[in-house]
């Protein structure tokens, strides 16, 4: 029944006002394991409301989503079980401010995932040398630079092992010289096979990462294919236009 | 200057080592300090319960609607009642409270103090309650989805990550209720309870000599509050040294 795909995605609405704004409307979409899949678009195209609903963030109006074979827009199933399984990282960071960078780490793998605290440390830890903040790890949030909250949010989400990562406008809040040090974090993420949804404004990374690029436009996909199907031979109007104003 | 201390000393006799006076003083502050303690625990208590229904409906009404069920009507049924609680217990005087608490609700009890506990009680717990929301409430949203992204559900997200920061943000403001509360069981003479003000106002009607026992009944709050603050300030200084 679900076939070979991580996530599906079967005409997904999301109406707000009785239908009269239409943030997605009917999205079908399914997601292999190991794709880097990233999305642009327009701001207001959807494409956030899209990515927020594939771990029920933003809760649909209309439609489903499988992950691994289970229907999570169902009432009945556990929702908390399922994001453990998903990381997600945010524009703006989220990092827990009272905490360490250890504990916020280790908060999700001791209670959720009762893992003895020296494991989750140890495997925070190595996490945390992979993105050059082991010296990091006993500072709070508040004395870190945007781009160190954003690896810190990145490898926080990985201490949970998930099978997909969420991303929403990594890199969006950073300063123009911190963005390169999160696009690389996640670039060797995705080399060492990690499946990836990616919302981004950064279409450098889209076109070296992606294995498959998403336009978004109005609530609906317009086009989707190769990074050089989608930058090199755009076949909508509309992505050709919006290609002419980001490129 | 020397009748004046002498004047001082005589007064000081007369209110307070006559008769044993100093008595009232001591039993009335028994009461405040009964009254004001048990008061806070249950204000306490019904402000968590009522913050709690209040924030987890305001948090989580869409989702409730999105997603049907039973727990939407339930909510909403739970919420307009602590809404009604929190409309009568602020917009009436505390002092209308404790009289309409002792003469109608508990008219057959004849134990004031407990009365005095339960209304001061029922009254600062409104109060709690609203500091305790506004804090829940001042927490960036993307806390909750961040805890909720990870895998924990509402109720862990509250209590691991939300309320330790709640926690500290409200700690003036309830400090500052707290002591609006003492302060407050000064009233408690309404309803025949001696307290510390009463035990005051006692010795004056004896002794017809004011300054003495008011004057030293306002001292007593004094340097309670005093305490109290102080002892709050090591707190916060305590749990803002944990964050940097």
């Amino acid at each position: 029944m679900s076939g070979n795909h991580l996530i599906e995605i079967d005409n997904l609405q999301k109406y707000y006002k009785g239908g009269e704004i239409k943030a997605l409307d009917g999205i079908t979409n399914n997601i292999s394991k190991g794709e880097v899949v990233v999305v642009i678009g327009p701001s207001g195209s959807g494409k956030s409301t899209l990515l927020r609903s594939l771990n029920l963030l933003e809760i649909p109006t209309g439609g489903s989503i499988r992950f691994d074979g289970v229907d999570i827009t169902d009432r009945h199933t556990n929702i908390d079980l399922h994001r453990r399984r998903m990381g997600m990282v945010f524009q703006h960071f989220n990092l827990f401010p009272n905490m360490t960078v250890l504990r916020n780490m280790t908060l999700g793998p001791t209670q959720l995932l009762k893992q003895p605290v020296e494991e989750a440390e140890q495997y925070a830890m190595e996490l945390l040398q992979t993105v050059n903040l082991a010296d990091r790890a006993a500072a709070y949030p508040d004395q870190l630079s945007g781009g160190q909250k954003q690896r810190v949010a990145i490898v926080r989400a990985l201490c949970m092992h998930p099978e997909v990562m969420l991303f929403d406008e990594p890199t969006s809040a950073l300063d123009p010289e911190m963005v390169g040090e999160v696009l690389d974090v996640m670039k060797g993420l995705a080399e060492h096979g990690m499946t990836m949804v990616v919302v981004t404004h950064e279409m450098g990374f889209a076109r070296e990462v992606a294995s498959r690029v998403i336009f978004m436009d109005a609530g609906k996909i317009i086009e989707e294919g190769t990074p050089s199907d989608i930058f090199d031979h755009p076949k909508s109007d509309r992505l050709q236009s919006f290609l002419a104003k980001v490129l | 200057m020397a009748e004046y201390w002498q004047d001082l000393q005589n007064q000081f006799r007369l209110n307070f080592i006559d008769d044993d006076r100093w008595q009232w003083i001591v039993r009335g502050l028994g009461s405040t300090i009964v009254i004001t303690f048990f008061a806070l625990i249950l204000g306490v208590v019904i402000g968590v319960v009522i913050a709690s229904i209040r924030s987890t409906y305001d948090k989580n009404l869409e989702t409730y609607k999105l997603r049907g069920g039973i727990v939407y009507p339930i909510m909403r049924v739970f919420n307009a009642i602590c809404n009604i609680y929190l409309t009568i217990v602020r917009g009436t005087p505390v002092v209308v409270q404790l009289l309409i608490a002792y003469f109608i609700i508990f008219a057959s009890s004849r134990n004031g103090i407990m009365v005095a506990v339960i209304a001061f009680g029922i009254n600062s717990g409104a109060y709690v309650a609203e500091i305790l929301r506004g804090g829940i409430m001042s927490i960036d949203h993307g806390q909750f989805e961040a805890g909720r992204s990870l895998g924990f559900n509402y109720l862990q997200t509250m209590r691991f990550i939300v309320i330790p920061q709640v926690f500290k943000n409200v700690l003036p403001s309830l400090c500052n209720e707290f002591i609006t509360l003492l302060k407050e069981t000064s009233i408690a003479g309404y309803v025949g309870i001696v307290d510390l003000t009463k035990a005051g106002d006692l010795i004056r009607g004896r002794t017809f000599s004011p300054f003495m026992p008011l004057i030293a009944v306002a001292l007593i709050y004094l340097v309670i509050v005093l305490i109290l603050t102080r002892l709050v300030h090591r707190l916060e200084r305590r749990l803002r040294s944990n964050e940097r």
